[in-house]
C-alpha cells in the first residue's frame, strides 16, 4: 500500500507544534536530569532558526513507556517523548533522564526526528549516549568517520548532539525498512 | 536576476524528467529554494529500526481535549470565512487503522494569513481565529475537525510565487518510524502546477493522496461543507510477537 508524502513544516509551524514544557521531559534541575542540546546547521555552518526536533526514548532502566501526557506535562509522569524548536541561534535544548538501553548489551540512544522550513520530508537519526561501550547494528555499519556524528558528547549540563542537515559533517540520517518500496 | 513562475515552472518540468517519479518529496528539490543549504547530500542510511523505534510516544484524553478538533470555537466571536468540516481515517501501510493518536493541524485564516508573528502577509488577521488545533483519532482511527477553509497565500520563493490553499497535518502511528507531517490540498486548486513544495512529490498519484475529496456526507445543511481526507502511513515494523506490550 502507498503511503502519503511528506511536505515541508513551512515557517509557521509554531503555531500548531511546539507546546508548553514540550522541551521539558522533567523539570530542570530535577535529581537526574540532564540537558541534551545542541544547534541545527545547514550548509553553509549557518545555525537554522526555524527547526523542530523531536525525541522519543526508553526510561534510564531501559522501559519503553506508552505513558499519556507528553501534551500536559503534569511534572512527575516521564513520557519518554518531547519536542523542542531551534530558537534564532539555532540551538534546542531538552531537560530529560539518560535513556537506559532496551536490551542487555545494546548501547542507549534517543530516537530523533528533525523538521524544518526548507526540509520537504522529516529525518530519523539517533542520538547515542557518549562513548557507547558496545556497538549496535546502524553504529558498526556506518563508516568509522562518520559514526561521531551519531554520539552526543558530554558537558557539563548533560549531553550536547549537533544536527548538521549537509555539509562536511552531515549527521547520519536513517531510512527503515517500510520507508522503501511503499509504492506497491 | 529576479525568478519568475515561469522559471520555477521550467525547473518543477525539468525535475519531472530527469529521474524516476517519486513518492516522496524530493529532498534535494532546488525549485523550493529553501531547500538548497537544508537537504542532506548523502543517502539516507538504511537500518532495521530497534527499541523505541518500534513504538510510538502514546497520547490520551489527558493531552487533547475534545474541544481542540474545533477552530472555530476558540475565540469569543465567529471566525470569518466559510466552515467546513475535515474529517477522515488514519490508517497503515497494511490499511489497519491507527487508534487513539495524536493529530495536531495548523493553518491560515480565510484571508491567507497566519496567527504567526513571522507571517507578513498584509491580509487581515482575524481576532476569532488561531488555526491551530488537535484531535486523538477513535478506536476505528477516525479524526474530525471542524475549522474555515483557508485561504491561498504568497511567499518569497520566487516572484509572484502562491501557496495553494492547504491544512498542515502531523502525525504519529504506530512505531515511530511512521512519524508524518504532511499539508492537505483541496480539490480542483489551480496553484497546484506553479507550486514547488506539492511538486516536490514527482509522483502524480502521491500528490494524488493529499488532496481531499468533497465528501457531501460531511456536510451538514446550513452549515458547513465536508471534505474526507484519509491518510496512509508507513507500515510499522513490529512484529506479531511484540506488539503487545513493550519491553
Ligand atoms: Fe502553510
Amino acid at each position: 500500500m502507498s503511503a502519503a508524502p511528506g511536505q515541508t513544516v513551512g515557517p509557521f509551524f509554531h503555531l500548531g507544534l511546539p507546546y508548553e514544557k514540550g522541551n521539558e521531559l522533567v523539570p530542570p534541575g530535577r535529581a537526574g536530569a540532564i540537558r541534551l542540546h545542541g544547534r541545527v546547521l545547514d550548509g553553509s555552518g549557518v545555525p537554522v532558526p526555524d527547526a523542530m526536533i523531536e525525541i522519543w526514548q526508553a526510561s534510564p532502566d531501559g522501559k519503553i513507556l506508552q505513558q499519556p501526557g507528553s501534551l500536559r506535562r503534569d511534572g512527575w509522569t516521564f513520557t519518554g517523548f518531547g519536542r523542542a524548536a531551534t530558537d534564532a541561534d539555532g540551538h534546542y535544548w531538552f531537560s530529560t533522564l539518560a535513556p537506559g538501553p532496551t536490551e542487555p548489551g545494546k548501547p542507549a540512544f534517543f530516537a530523533v526526528a528533525v523538521f524544518a522550513r526548507g526540509l520537504l520530508d522529516r529525518l530519523f537519526t539517533r542520538a547515542y549516549l557518549p562513548a557507547p561501550k558496545d556497538l549496535d547494528a546502524l553504529l558498526e555499519s556506518v563508516p568509522e568517520d562518520r559514526r561521531g556524528t551519531l554520539i552526543t558528547e558530554a558537558d557539563d549540563t548533560g549531553v550536547v548532539f549537533d544536527i548538521h542537515l549537509q555539509g562536511p559533517h552531515e549527521t547520519v540520517f536513517l531510512s527503515f525498512p517500510r520507508h522503501r518500496g511503499i509504492w506497491a | 536576476m529576479t525568478t519568475t513562475q515561469a522559471d520555477i515552472d521550467r525547473e518543477i518540468l525539468a525535475g519531472q524528467a530527469d529521474g524516476p517519479q517519486e513518492n516522496q518529496p524530493r529532498l534535494d528539490y532546488p525549485p523550493y529554494r529553501s531547500s538548497i543549504l537544508r537537504h542532506p547530500t548523502k543517502a539516507l542510511h538504511p537500518i532495521d529500526p530497534e527499541g523505541v523505534e518500534l513504538w510510538a510516544p502514546c497520547f490520551g484524553h489527558s493531552d487533547v481535549d475534545d474541544a481542540e478538533a474545533d477552530l472555530t470555537i476558540q475565540h469569543a466571536g465567529e471566525p470569518q470565512g466559510s466552515r467546513i468540516v475535515v474529517a477522515g481515517r488514519v490508517v497503515d501501510g497494511a490499511g489497519r487503522p491507527v487508534p487513539h493518536q495524536l493529530v495536531e493541524i495548523w493553518q491560515a485564516n480565510a484571508a491567507g494569513r497566519y496567527a504567526h508573528l513571522r507571517d507578513q502577509h498584509p491580509a487581515p488577521l482575524d481576532p476569532n481565529f488561531t488555526g491551530q488545533g488537535r484531535a486523538l483519532t477513535d478506536a476505528d482511527g477516525y479524526y474530525r475537525f471542524q475549522t474555515i477553509q483557508p485561504g491561498p497565500y504568497p511567499w518569497r520563493n520566487h516572484l509572484n510565487a502562491w501557496r495553494p490553499a492547504h491544512i498542515h497535518f502531523s502525525l504519529f502511528g504506530t512505531d515511530f518510524t511512521q512519524r508524518l507531517i504532511t499539508q492537505m490540498y483541496f480539490p480542483g486548486d489551480p496553484l497546484f502546477a506553479l507550486d514547488p513544495i506539492f511538486q516536490s512529490v514527482t509522483d502524480p498519484k502521491a500528490r494524488e493522496m493529499l488532496i481531499a475529496k468533497y465528501d457531501h456526507d460531511l456536510t451538514s445543511p446550513e452549515y458547513a461543507l465536508g471534505y474526507r481526507w484519509d491518510i496512509v502511513l508507513t507500515g510499522d515494523h513490529r512484529t506479531p510477537l511484540d506488539t503487545e506490550e513493550p519491553s
